[in-house]
C-alpha cells in the first residue's frame, strides 16, 4: 500500500488467496481512517481472474471506503477479466473505474475536496 | 470421443490455498490445450466458483481434470466432487441470487454460463458432483433468456 498525497495506491498481483483479499479489505479501512486519505486507487492490471468472491470483496471495499468519506477507483482491469465478470453476472455497480493510474488520480483530484464532516466541523470551530 | 493422453489429474480441495492450486492447474491445462486467453479466463473463473462451492458447502472434496478430443477439437472436462450434505433444490441453487453461504449467489448459475456443458448430480445426504466441459474455439452457447 503506497501513499501519494491524499490517495492510497494498492497494487494487486497474481492469484490472491481468499484470506489475503479479506485482510486487504480490513487493512484498507483502518489505513483510510488512520491516514485521512480521501481516495483509494486499486490497480488490478496484474490480476488474471476475478471470481464472485474477489468481485464481492472489491465491491465491499468501494462501499466501505465511501462510508469512510473516501472514494475508490479500480484501475487496469484486463479485457478477459471484464468479459468474464459480465458473463458471470457481476458488473460491480458503484465501483468507479479508470484505464490507468494517471486517469484515476485525475478523477480523484477533480472530485476532491470532499464534504467531510470532520473538515467542516474544524472550519466552524 | 476419447480421453487424450496424459495430463489427467486429481486435486484436493481442502483450503483456500487449494483454490489457488485449482486455478493454476486449470489455467495451465487450458493453455496447453490451446484455449485462447478469454476462454482460459472463463474456465479458470468457473473452476474457482465450483471449487469454492465444494469447499464451502461440500466441506471439501476433489477436482478431476480430463483433456478430451472430439474429431480435431480439444476440450477440457472438470469434475468437482464432495461428500457433503448435498443440494435439496437444484433449480433454486442454479438461479442467480440464491446463496446459502458466502458469496453473491452466482456460484453455480454463473459458472454454468462460463462453460459449454454443465451437469450436476446431487441429493440430500449423498454429496454433490458438478461436471463442466469447454471446447477450444467453440463459440459460447446461446443465452437461455434475455
Amino acid at each position: 500500500m503506497l501513499r501519494l498525497g491524499e490517495v492510497l495506491l494498492v497494487t494487486l498481483q497474481g492469484d490472491l488467496h481468499d484470506s489475503t483479499a479479506q485482510q486487504l479489505q480490513e487493512d484498507l479501512a483502518e489505513t483510510i481512517v488512520r491516514s485521512g486519505a480521501t481516495g483509494v486507487v486499486i490497480d488490478v492490471s496484474g490480476v488474471e481472474i476475478v471470481d464472485s468472491f474477489l468481485g464481492r470483496i472489491l465491491a465491499e471495499i468501494a462501499g466501505q471506503t465511501g462510508l469512510l468519506a473516501a472514494r475508490t477507483v479500480l484501475v487496469g482491469m484486463r479485457p478477459a477479466v471484464a468479459i468474464t465478470l459480465v458473463e458471470l453476472g457481476l458488473t460491480l455497480p458503484g465501483v468507479h473505474t479508470a484505464l490507468s493510474t494517471e486517469v484515476a488520480m485525475e478523477l480523484l483530484r477533480q472530485q476532491a475536496p470532499s464534504s467531510r464532516f470532520g473538515g467542516l466541523r474544524q472550519e466552524r470551530l | 470421443m476419447h480421453t487424450a493422453a496424459g495430463s489427467q489429474a486429481r486435486l484436493p480441495i481442502r483450503s483456500d490455498m487449494d483454490l489457488v492450486w485449482v486455478r493454476q492447474h486449470v489455467r495451465q491445462a487450458a493453455a496447453q490445450l490451446g484455449f485462447g486467453l478469454v476462454d482460459q479466463t472463463k474456465l479458470v473463473t468457473a473452476a474457482s466458483e465450483l471449487a469454492r462451492n465444494t469447499l464451502v458447502y461440500g466441506g471439501g472434496g476433489t477436482m478431476e481434470t480430463e483433456p478430451l478430443v472430439e474429431g480435431t477439437t480439444h476440450g477440457l472436462r472438470l469434475t468437482f466432487s464432495d461428500d457433503g450434505p448435498g443440494i435439496p433444490d437444484l433449480e433454486q441453487a442454479l438461479s442467480d441470487g440464491f446463496t446459502s453461504g458466502d458469496g453473491l449467489g452466482m456460484g453455480l448459475g454463473g459458472a454454468r454460463r462460463l462453460v459449454h456443458e454443465f451437469g450436476i448430480e446431487s441429493a440430500p445426504g449423498s454429496g454433490t458432483t458438478v461436471r463442466v466441459t469447454s471446447w477450444v474455439g467453440r463459440p459460447p452457447r446461446p443465452r437461455e433468456e434475455s
